[in-house]
């Protein structure tokens, strides 16, 4: 029998030698005589443990990792069955307990199946979910969308459901379904998994989303810098064509669109702007994309985890999913560990777990070893926050009511090097370079608040001039026409506020020169 | 536009000014138009880059993990900036925020291929490639 081995083609995988891993494992099975094959698959998530191979057995799987191409001639050794006491074994993937504490239901089949097999993705529940859609009905189906407390999770949180029944209560001779896949956000990479690990789900609830609303053309707007998700998008799209899951027997089609390196398009009028083929400015609202979105007809525009995590709720009934979490943070939200943490990855969970749980259990704290001083949530717009807010449960509400975000769900963290005066510089630098110049605060508010930091840095009248940053960023937050310069005082202001010992440090290199 | 220029820009390695006159005759725009959308995205250069791209990320997470000191080392040791390419034309080096390997950080992508876990020695494999 062959043995069937599992090598993640994730980007982030291969960024780490997960490709040759694979060559290597096909090298010493030619070598052996072994009869396996290797399956290329997404990634499970567990990124301190790529490249993480899988091996089937009659138990189940068993993992090893972080695995390099030297690794390989050593575990092959002994021959098949790989033996379970090689150093790099951990085990049951299942059984580690970064995995085992998770709730997955949007990366349910991530890292196990071929992202490219629909036979695959199938087996493992793929299609369940249109199913029971179009057996519902089209207003039962965005009901079911409603009732499952399903909200935004780009960020915004706005309730995805009511997005598609205004859409759907919108007639117009066309309408369209676009996904946000415009992953900008430091510390965030889940929509690239789902897209490189199991793209026919995007497809799937992009499909149930045209069905819902009646519109008959998508489109997947993917950022420029992920090359391999757009690759996988692509492929998958063909072969849902092949198979006649999307076209004209499907009466929905799907485009692939690729980005430019514009952070701003990520906000959704923007991202319609640069769909049109513009430059990627932002639309004053009213009117809303769903009146009036791409091309001037009703648009859904959605977040690629919102449209992703449908077909589950499909597939298993909106009270399955919204008997999960807390408040009005209803389901899972896929947290995304990142920067200088331990156990860094894709960790999915019911909302309500708290930061600390996130960064001290599960995270496992820093990867530097030295205590961890500042973690910012939900990207370059959200805000730092302190080991003292650590109590702060996961939830849109609560962070919102400490002056945070959860945005995109990404989780950066920060050991006690970090000098917070250079990174509130930095969140209006990066406002700077990524302003689409529409509006002025943004424009010019990131410009000039900019200088005024380099000047705090520099030690030159310190209070002063964080009296103006604070007037600034109020003027950014009340005057921007998006999110770009209306969160920007977020990151900034939670710097200033928790950490004000960076701000008012003596600057010896400064003063010596 | 944003396809076309793409294409433009993968067989000719930048947006020739030549072909903003050609874009807008075939779109019916105007010149300043497209100009307009070539300028604005960050991808898109008006000059080819040099032989490789090694774009290096600035962002958040691999500034966490120590990331703006080895790129800072890494441009000292070409004596190159931002956005520059080297003397040879072999090797442009450009800021990118996020490349989505942030547990991974620093991370960085050469010629389109992702590179993670960045340590001095990863710069020396990058001088390697980018001299072929």
């Amino acid at each position: 029998m062959t043995t069937r081995i599992f090598v993640p083609r994730d980007a982030a995988a291969r960024a780490v030698g997960a490709d040759r891993v694979a060559a290597a494992v096909l090298d010493e099975a030619k070598r052996l005589g072994l009869a396996l094959d290797v399956v290329r698959t997404g990634s499970r998530g567990l990124f301190w443990l790529e490249p993480m191979i899988e091996v089937e057995t009659p138990g189940g799987r068993i993992a090893f990792g972080p695995m390099t191409a030297k690794d390989v001639p050593g575990l092959f050794a002994g021959g098949l069955p790989l033996s379970t006491s090689h150093p790099l074994c951990v085990g049951r993937p299942e059984d580690i307990p970064f995995l085992k504490r998770q709730t997955r239901i949007t990366f349910a089949r991530c890292g196990i199946i071929d992202p490219l097999s629909l036979a695959d993705y199938r087996a493992h529940g793929g299609y369940r979910g249109l199913e029971r859609a179009k057996s519902l009905g089209a207003v039962a189906t965005v009901e079911e969308v409603t009732k499952s407390g399903l909200r935004g999770r780009g960020g915004a949180g706005f309730p995805t459901g009511i997005k598609w029944k205004t859409v759907a209560d919108t007639s117009a001779d066309r309408k369209y379904i676009v996904c946000n896949a415009d992953e900008g956000d430091s510390g965030t990479y889940a929509d690239r998994m789902i897209m490189e690990g199991d793209p026919f789900l995007l497809i799937e609830g992009m499909t149930i989303a045209g069905f819902a609303v009646g519109a008959t053309k998508g489109y997947v707007y993917i950022r420029s810098e992920y090359p391999d998700a757009i690759r996988v998008m692509e492929r998958a799209i063909v072969l849902a064509e092949a198979a006649g899951l999307l076209g004209a027997e499907a009466k929905f089609d799907i485009e692939v669109r690729v980005g430019a390196g514009a952070y701003v398009c990520g906000e959704e009028t923007s991202l319609l702007e640069s769909l049109e083929g513009k430059r990627g400015q932002v639309r004053a609202k009213p009117p809303l994309p769903a009146h009036k979105g791409l091309f001037g007809k009703p648009t859904v525009i959605n977040n690629l985890i919102s449209l992703a995590t449908v077909p589950a709720i499909l597939a298993d009934g909106a009270k399955h999913y919204a008997d999960l979490g807390m408040g009005r943070s209803r389901g899972t939200m896929p947290i995304q560990l990142a920067g200088n943490v331990k156990h860094g990855g894709l960790f999915e969970a019911a909302f309500g777990l708290t930061l600390g749980e996130i960064v001290d259990d599960i995270g496992g704290g820093t990867a530097s070893g030295r205590p961890a001083r500042a973690v910012q949530v939900g990207g370059p717009l959200g805000a730092y926050f302190p080991r003292a807010l650590f109590d702060t449960p996961f939830d849109y509400e609560a962070f919102t009511a400490r002056d945070g975000l959860i945005g995109h769900g990404g989780v950066v963290v920060f050991d006690d090097s970090v000098d917070m005066a250079k990174q509130a510089r930095f969140a209006l630098e990066f406002c700077a370079i990524e302003s689409c110049g529409k509006c002025t605060p943004c424009r010019i508010g990131s410009i000039r608040g900019t200088e005024t930091m380099d000047k705090i840095i520099a030690g030159d009248r310190a209070e002063a001039n964080l009296a103006l940053i604070t007037d600034l960023c109020q003027t950014l937050k009340f005057g921007s026409l998006c999110a770009l310069g209306g969160f920007t005082p977020y990151p900034v202001m939670s710097a200033i506020k928790h950490f004000p010992e960076d701000f008012t440090r003596p600057r010896l290199a400064a003063a010596a020169e | 536009m944003l396809p076309i220029l793409h294409d433009l820009q993968a067989v000719f390695g930048c947006v020739p000014p030549a072909a903003v006159r050609l874009l807008a005759d075939a779109l019916n725009l105007t010149r300043a138009e497209v100009h307009g959308v070539v300028s604005f995205y960050h991808d898109f250069r008006e000059q080819p880059a040099g032989r490789h791209v090694l774009k290096l990320c600035r962002a958040e997470a691999c500034q966490s993990m120590d990331g703006e000191r080895l790129a800072r080392a890494f441009l000292d040791r070409l004596g190159i900036e931002w956005g520059d390419t080297t003397p040879d034309g072999r090797l442009t080096v450009e800021a990118t925020y996020c490349l989505g390997l942030c547990a991974c950080a620093p991370s960085a992508m050469l010629d389109g291929e992702p590179i993670a876990r960045l340590t001095p020695v990863s710069f020396d494999d990058i001088v390697r490639e980018a001299g072929r």
